[in-house]
């Protein structure tokens, strides 16, 4: 088959994904890797009819998507694809297919498509799929954190106003309260900004 | 304990797994549930194969297909424990629901006249209708082609059937990408009170105890883990049992609406569990006293017959063709011996038999148990057909099998 003996540039790649961002991030990494061929497809409406008429080679596939049954359908009637398609790389890779279900990536491969020459793809779909996730926990912790500091400080501004001492000694107080409460410093800081708005009649 | 993850899909059917993690039904037998909340079929299917879950609330068919290695990956199922028996229904654009016309109710209590009228009103219609099924293995894709057939209409050529995920068939109704699906609840429910459907049909009305959802496992992980398997059992057991009472409903679909489970209003998902259903935006309202089935008549039991009935079905729309080989691999996938050995002690009934000729019982109907007393629903079909699980080959006769597909 013609595909087998062609260039990877030459391997047709759609990635489809709700995330955009995350299909960027798949996509840029392909790109390094020197797959060319790469399209994006968003996970939506009619996306299905779009995926059979690009007739890739290999669909990675986001396993968050509902839609997985409905792409399944298609690989399963398409007359358009003409080529049997199997999932992932090799049934008997187990700890492979493993990897990508943790990661929340699927693929979908052509028929004939070199063993050797898939693995690099699903590979390097994975490590973006994890880099992705790890990134969004960071932001969303970092987003967090910004938030707890915030409402930290609001807390220490009504502390040395109402009891006029340092900002040492309110964060001080805090903490003690914390720690007596078996809470976070932040958790203490909001139900004191939370209490103090309460009194004075004002709505968060 | 031992820890067992379980994924699924959100649907009301899931609530036997739901309440024996909520209920702490599990953890009464040593088990530590983790539940994984699931968006497609394929998923669910992937990671059972690929262990990174030891069981699944799975589609009957579905685990008979995987077994028989009609998805992508062949793997050997076991299903020991059913989830659920029907629960199921077909609900039709506002149009498509006017064009056949008819009682809203009476479309509903009699699926022949209703399916003969489609055939009727087809050629006139402004396009082949587009109907979206969740999965061509299922018990609804199942019950859709079987009640169409009836009527003579072709599922495969006179309407187009499109897999669409259960949470967007509302959506895909009312943008009229689609004219019907058929799904479970609460999905019909939903596009009933988004005004955009009727319900015009029900699964419990094509055929009275359809098997639906099963507790599906590797095999090879069930025959190596029998204790904890029969432990899963005896919990599962019990939370269907509280789950099929009345009393408990209430709560139940309380559960349910969490986010972790269904996200959806309570409201919707307690009319599946008490059968009243409201079949149009117009409040049309009608009892179903069997529309879901949860324990009670043996619910849970894996009647190897029932495998069988879907196998039948496999072949009767070309999926594979008839063999004695596929044919017992296929009733091998319901484990009625491991439910009796999970349930040897207890006090929920256990049948005297492994299988039963399908389609035969009128009405509420006393069998042997080994155990206690057991009544059976009724579980005929709606054409009057009934299935002899013994001679399969005859059963499939009567339909003239379609050529093979693949």
């Amino acid at each position: 088959m013609l595909h087998c003996s062609i260039g990877k540039g030459q391997v047709r790649i759609a990635i489809v994904d709700e995330s955009e961002l995350r299909a960027a991030v798949v996509e840029d990494g392909l790109r390094e890797a020197g797959f060319s061929d790469i399209i994006r497809v968003r996970a939506q409406g009619a996306f299905v009819a779009e995926v059979e008429k690009l007739n890739p080679d290999v669909v990675i596939f986001d396993l968050g998507s509902p839609s997985r049954d409905t792409l399944e359908e298609m690989l399963n009637v398409s007359r358009a694809l003409a080529r049997p398609i199997a999932m992932f790389v090799d049934q008997s890779d187990d700890s492979m297919i493993g990897a990508a279900i943790e990661a929340g990536v699927s693929a979908y491969i052509v028929d004939g498509l070199r063993k050797e020459r898939v693995r690099p793809i699903l590979d390097l779909a994975i490590r973006r799929f994890n880099a992705f996730s790890r990134l969004q926990k960071e932001l969303s912790e970092a987003k967090s954190a910004l938030a707890d500091r915030k409402i930290v400080d609001r807390a220490k501004v009504m502390l040395m106003n109402s009891r006029g001492i340092t900002e040492a000694e309110a964060y001080a107080l805090l903490r003690t309260a914390a720690m007596r409460q078996s809470k976070r410093i932040a958790e203490v800081a909001d139900a004191l900004v939370t209490a103090s708005a309460l009194l004075e009649g004002k709505s968060e | 304990m031992t820890p067992i993850s379980i994924s699924f899909l959100p649907l009301t059917d899931c609530a036997v797994i739901a309440v024996a993690h909520e209920k702490g039904f599990a953890e009464e037998q040593g088990i530590c549930l983790d539940l994984i909340r699931d968006v497609s079929w394929a998923t669910i299917r992937d990671r059972l194969i690929y262990g990174q879950a030891q069981a699944a609330h799975l589609l009957s068919p579905l685990a008979v297909a995987v077994s028989l290695g009609l998805t992508q990956h062949r793997a050997r199922i076991a299903a020991p424990f059913k989830l659920s028996v029907n629960g199921n229904a077909i609900a039709f654009s506002r149009s498509f629901a006017d064009a056949i016309g008819g009682d809203p109710i009476q479309r509903v209590l009699n699926p022949a006249a209703t399916v003969q009228r489609i055939k009727e009103v087809l050629p006139h219609l402004p396009r082949r209708p587009v109907l979206g099924i969740v999965h061509r293995f299922s018990c609804h894709a199942l019950a859709l082609r079987y009640w169409l057939g009836y009527a003579g209409i072709d599922p495969d050529s006179d309407v187009d059937l499109r897999v669409i995920p259960p949470p967007l068939l509302a959506g895909a109704l009312a943008s009229g990408e689609i004219d019907g699906f058929t799904a479970g609840e609460p999905w019909n429910s939903t596009a009933v009170d988004n005004g955009h459907a009727e319900i015009v049909a029900t699964g419990s009305r094509i055929w009275e105890s359809g098997p639906e959802k099963v507790l599906a496992m590797r095999e090879d992980w069930a025959e190596a883990n029998p204790d904890v398997v029969d432990r899963l059992l005896v919990a599962l057991d019990r939370a269907a049992a509280w789950a099929d009472q009345p009393a408990n409903h209430a709560e139940l679909a309380g559960i349910l609406a969490r986010p972790a489970y269904i996200g959806r209003p309570a409201e919707l998902i307690l009319r599946a569990f008490n059968g009243r259903l409201i079949v149009s935006p117009d409040g049309v309202e009608m009892d179903e006293g069997n529309f879901l089935l949860l324990h009670r008549h043996a619910a849970n039991f894996p009647w190897r017959s029932q495998a069988l009935w879907i196998y039948s079905q496999l072949v009767r729309w070309g999926y594979l063709t008839h063999s004695d080989e596929a044919e017992t691999s296929a009733s091998a996938v319901f484990r009625s011996d491991i439910y009796r050995r999970a349930l040897a002690v207890g006090t929920t009934p256990l049948p005297g038999a492994s299988s039963k000729v399908e389609g035969s019982l009128p009405i509420e109907f006393p069998v042997a148990s080994q155990r206690g007393r057991l009544t059976l629903a009724p579980d005929r079909f709606f054409d009057g057909r009934v299935f002899d699980p013994t001679d399969i080959g005859e059963y499939l006769a009567g339909f003239q099998p379609k050529p093979l597909l693949i």
